[in-house]
């Protein structure tokens, strides 16, 4: 098949916003890429390393998104067009770097962060916008408003870095990023790439004073930018200025409403610094602004500075957006709340369908559609933890308290996971709060403190989190849910795995052995074997004193299914699953909740759903009545 | 190349299931297959709970002018295609319209503690029923239990595919599917051409 790499200029591809930003790294002639993988980035990288080497490029899985910027930004030092990729909580963590490399340029190469923000919180802890930074910074940021964009914007913002000598930003939202459409691919450069031998050499100016110089330079280009336009009537009753996905929801609504003749669409490509002479000309158009943007006012109160700083006799519009409510002042956006507001403005009428079939909608699905809960998948080794857990903490006693992190045992903290953790913050916090939580004995604290972290997020974040909690003493047990896989993002390696993103082997770096050369107490489990397991966790709760390590390793059940059949045949036996009469309240079907583990209504029995079981044959060991029986495959 | 014309522009696609059925798969492949022939296409995909059992939804967009909104307008769905009843009912609520075709899999996917829990799974005919009073024309494709008869529940994807296809509701025809079959599964083209073949059948193509 066709790859987005594919060296066929003039051929439409369907690619995924993602794709097209590798793509247009590609055609910049990029030589080195650094990722750490979040939702929605994640596939930048991941397309990039399996073609980098056919391109003759550079592309790694970084430990974490700081080491992936500073990387990036050491190829630019020696002139190799470089990328760095990441969600935007990545972009939070690597904001300090940032804040020091725009004071010092970049040397010759160009160098784009590509920032892929969450709207809504999808698959992310928060929705925290990226364009804010880029104004705080001083960084020149785009935002593509389609798919083709997408590819075209990254490779003309590498030309930009390298003109203006410093690190450009590219803003994408989940709805660009993780959507697809088509893309016409460009020319791939024929190039070699060799660093210049001559370090880098930081001109002149005093920093700050110069960043100003180059952030007016980007502005001046950013006047004539074709990422800019304007579509709509000369005069119009309404002006909507947007960008990103934005773009194509406004149109959406425009079209939806019939108001074309009524309504034009400033779309902004260029989001920092403001084309401000481009916005001005336009703000004529009409004496009433709606703002259509996610997340933060960020055009909205950019647009608003500039108006106030026109003269008198300029364009002063009425301005409607976030401020006014008409559009949603967090989460994303969809092509109904643009009808929403803009019929609200222009005071037109919509109905999205006939009444009669509203009602009868109404009526037929009432009851029809009930809630679907995400949990573990079927076989999933941390169902068989937080269950060990659960039921550890209940033998100790004295209600132990559980600090939660990022990957799929997030939801822990729900049904799924027995409503074991009961804190979720950033990549790394678990242990970093344990660290205090687990000095407060002092204060009369008398719960056991546990935190939890993946393998992934181990090494991630979480080793400096344990140095202290060493080095200082603090009483809490580190449970690394060890699935040798960046699960929660699609599998991408990472140190404990011993393969680099380019599919080369390399050293395995162990987490029990760098806990060990800590001096912690390391406990190794198959949380599969649920006895052990449990008691490996009451004794380690128990013990007290410093920091304790405790590892559940098992293979991310996704990664085993792909390789092999799975290793049970599991079915409940009806003559021994004796249903509601059993006392234990249906644990399996509605405490233990694997999607693979069914309540037959009309029998009053479970029964294994065997088109979802995994064959993993946990649950083999959680029924009272063993009724539950598993037979090698 | 010529794109034939469209029965309405856009032409609006939901692909719905339960996540980890494989509903991006789905949506890839038609979306390959109709940018093959020359359309715009846009896909807007639900990722959040895609692999965790939660309720995943594909907006697939065809369009002869413009590349539209990754999100489907409220009530401006012209083919649903469910791989769970539940959850063709659940896109049915919010996309459905007096003109909207179903095509869908009438095999359940069970919510998690349902059974004399809180959360109760409808019963499963009149369920089916209501989908058909919803729709201006219904096919139902079991695709589960043909899969299962061929040995590879994993194959319920391109029978449904095949169903979809067969259906004539896309301006695809079998010869655009299979090539993008052909590139997609090159080592199991064998089973896959089997399983598209008894999704045609089954919508009596």
């Amino acid at each position: 098949m066709a790859g987005f790499e594919t060296d066929a200029p003039g051929t439409t591809q369907l690619l995924m916003g993602n794709e097209a930003i590798a793509r247009g790294a590609l055609e910049a002639g990029i030589g080195f890429a650094a990722a750490y993988p979040g939702t929605p980035s994640s596939e930048i990288l991941g397309s990039l390393a399996p073609v980098a080497e056919k391109m003759g490029m550079y592309a790694e899985w970084s430990i974490n998104e700081m080491v992936a910027m500073e990387a990036a930004a050491g190829a630019a030092l020696f002139g190799i067009r470089a990328l760095a990729a990441m969600k935007q909580n990545g972009t939070q963590v690597v904001i300090d770097f940032l804040g020091n490399l725009v004071m010092r340029g970049l040397g010759g190469g160009g160098l784009v962060l590509v920032s892929c923000d969450d709207p809504s919180a999808h698959s992310s802890s928060n929705e925290q916008d990226t364009r804010p930074v880029a104004k705080w910074l001083d960084i020149p940021l785009l935002e593509p408003g389609d798919f083709q964009e997408a590819k075209d914007m990254t490779k003309w913002l590498f030309d930009l870095a390298e003109e203006i000598d410093n690190i450009c930003i590219l803003r994408s939202v989940t709805r660009i990023a993780h959507a697809r459409g088509n893309v016409k691919l460009g020319e791939l450069p024929k190039r070699e790439h060799r660093v210049s031998q001559r370090p880098p050499v930081f001109r002149g100016m005093p920093p700050h004073a110069g960043l100003h110089q180059k952030l007016a330079r980007a502005q001046e280009k950013f006047e004539s930018s074709p990422f800019n336009c304007y579509v709509g009537p000369d005069k119009a009753e309404l002006l909507i200025i947007t960008g990103g996905s934005c773009w194509l929801h406004s149109q959406e609504a425009v079209k939806a409403l019939g108001v074309e003749d009524r309504v034009g669409i400033l779309k902004l490509g260029t989001l920092w610094p403001l084309p401000e002479k481009f916005v001005e000309s336009h703000l004529g158009k009409s004496e009433k602004v709606l703002v259509v943007e996610e997340i933060d006012p960020f055009i909205e109160q950019n647009v608003m500075e500039l108006v106030a700083n026109l003269p008198l006799t300029g364009p002063h519009p009425t301005f409607y957006g976030k401020r006014s409510g008409h559009i949603n002042a967090y989460g994303e956006l969809n092509p109904d709340m643009v009808i929403k507001a803009i019929a609200s403005i222009l005071d037109v009428s919509y109905a999205p369908r006939e009444a009669e079939y509203a009602k009868k909608a109404d009526e037929a699905t009432r009851g029809y559609v009930p809630p679907r809960r995400t949990g573990f998948c079927p076989g999933c080794p941390h169902r068989a933890t937080f269950w060990a857990m659960k039921n550890a903490l209940r033998l100790d006693g004295r209600e132990g308290f559980v600090t939660g992190d990022i990957g799929c045992y997030a939801m822990a903290g729900g049904p799924t996971g027995f409503f074991q953790t009961r804190t979720i913050y950033c990549m790394g916090a678990s242990a970093g709060i344990a660290n205090g939580l687990g000095q407060l004995w002092r204060f009369g604290l008398e719960k056991p403190i546990l935190a939890v972290c993946g393998d992934s997020t181990f090494f991630h974040a979480t080793i400096p989190a344990l140095i202290n909690g060493i080095w200082n003493d603090s009483n809490f047990t580190l449970v690394v849910l060890d699935n040798s896989a960046t699960a929660m993002t699609g599998f991408q390696p990472h140190p404990g795995t011993g393969m680099t993103a380019m599919g080369e082997r390399t050293h395995v770096i162990s987490i029990e052995a760098i806990c060990r050369s800590l001096g912690a107490r390391v406990e190794i489990c198959d949380p599969f074997d649920l006895k052990n397991t449990t008691a490996k966790l009451v004794e380690l709760v128990a013990e007290g004193g410093g920091a304790k390590v405790i590892i559940m390793r098992h293979e991310c059940e996704l990664v085993r299914a792909r390789r092999e059949i799975p290793p049970y045949r599991v079915h409940v036996d009806p003559e021994i699953c004796v249903g509601a009469a059993c006392g234990c309240d249906r644990l399996c079907t509605r405490v233990f909740l694997c999607p693979g583990l069914i309540w037959d209504e009309k029998a009053g029995k479970a029964k294994i759903d065997e088109v979802i079981c995994a064959g993993c044959g946990v649950c083999v060991d959680i029924c009272p009545q063993r009724a539950i029986i598993k037979e090698a495959a | 190349m010529t794109t034939k014309a469209l029965m309405k522009d856009p032409l609006n696609l939901i692909i719905t299931g339960v996540g980890g059925q494989g509903n991006v798969l789905i949506s890839q492949l038609i979306g390959n297959a109709l940018v093959s022939q020359g359309y715009l296409v846009t896909i807007g995909e639900t990722y959040g709970a895609s692999q965790r059992g939660g309720a995943v939804m594909s907006h697939v967009r065809i369009s002869k002018v413009t590349q539209c909104s990754p999100l489907i307008p409220e009530a401006r769905a012209d083919v649903v295609v469910g791989m769970e009843p539940v959850e063709t009912m659940r896109v049915l609520a919010g996309f459905g319209n007096a003109g909207v075709m179903t095509i869908f899999n009438p095999r359940p996917v069970y919510t998690m503690g349902s059974g004399g829990g809180a959360v109760e799974y409808p019963d499963l005919d009149k369920l089916i029923e209501r989908i058909k009073e919803l729709s201006a024309k219904t096919w139902i494709v079991r695709a589960t239990e043909e899969a299962q008869k061929l040995g590879r529940p994993i194959l319920a994807n391109m029978i449904l595919i095949g169903g979809i296809i067969g259906s004539g509701v896309l301006p695809l025809d079998v010869k655009a599917m299979e090539l993008e079959i052909q590139e997609r599964f090159p080592n199991a083209l064998e089973a896959n051409m089997m399983a598209f073949n008894r999704g045609m059948e089954l919508v009596g193509q």
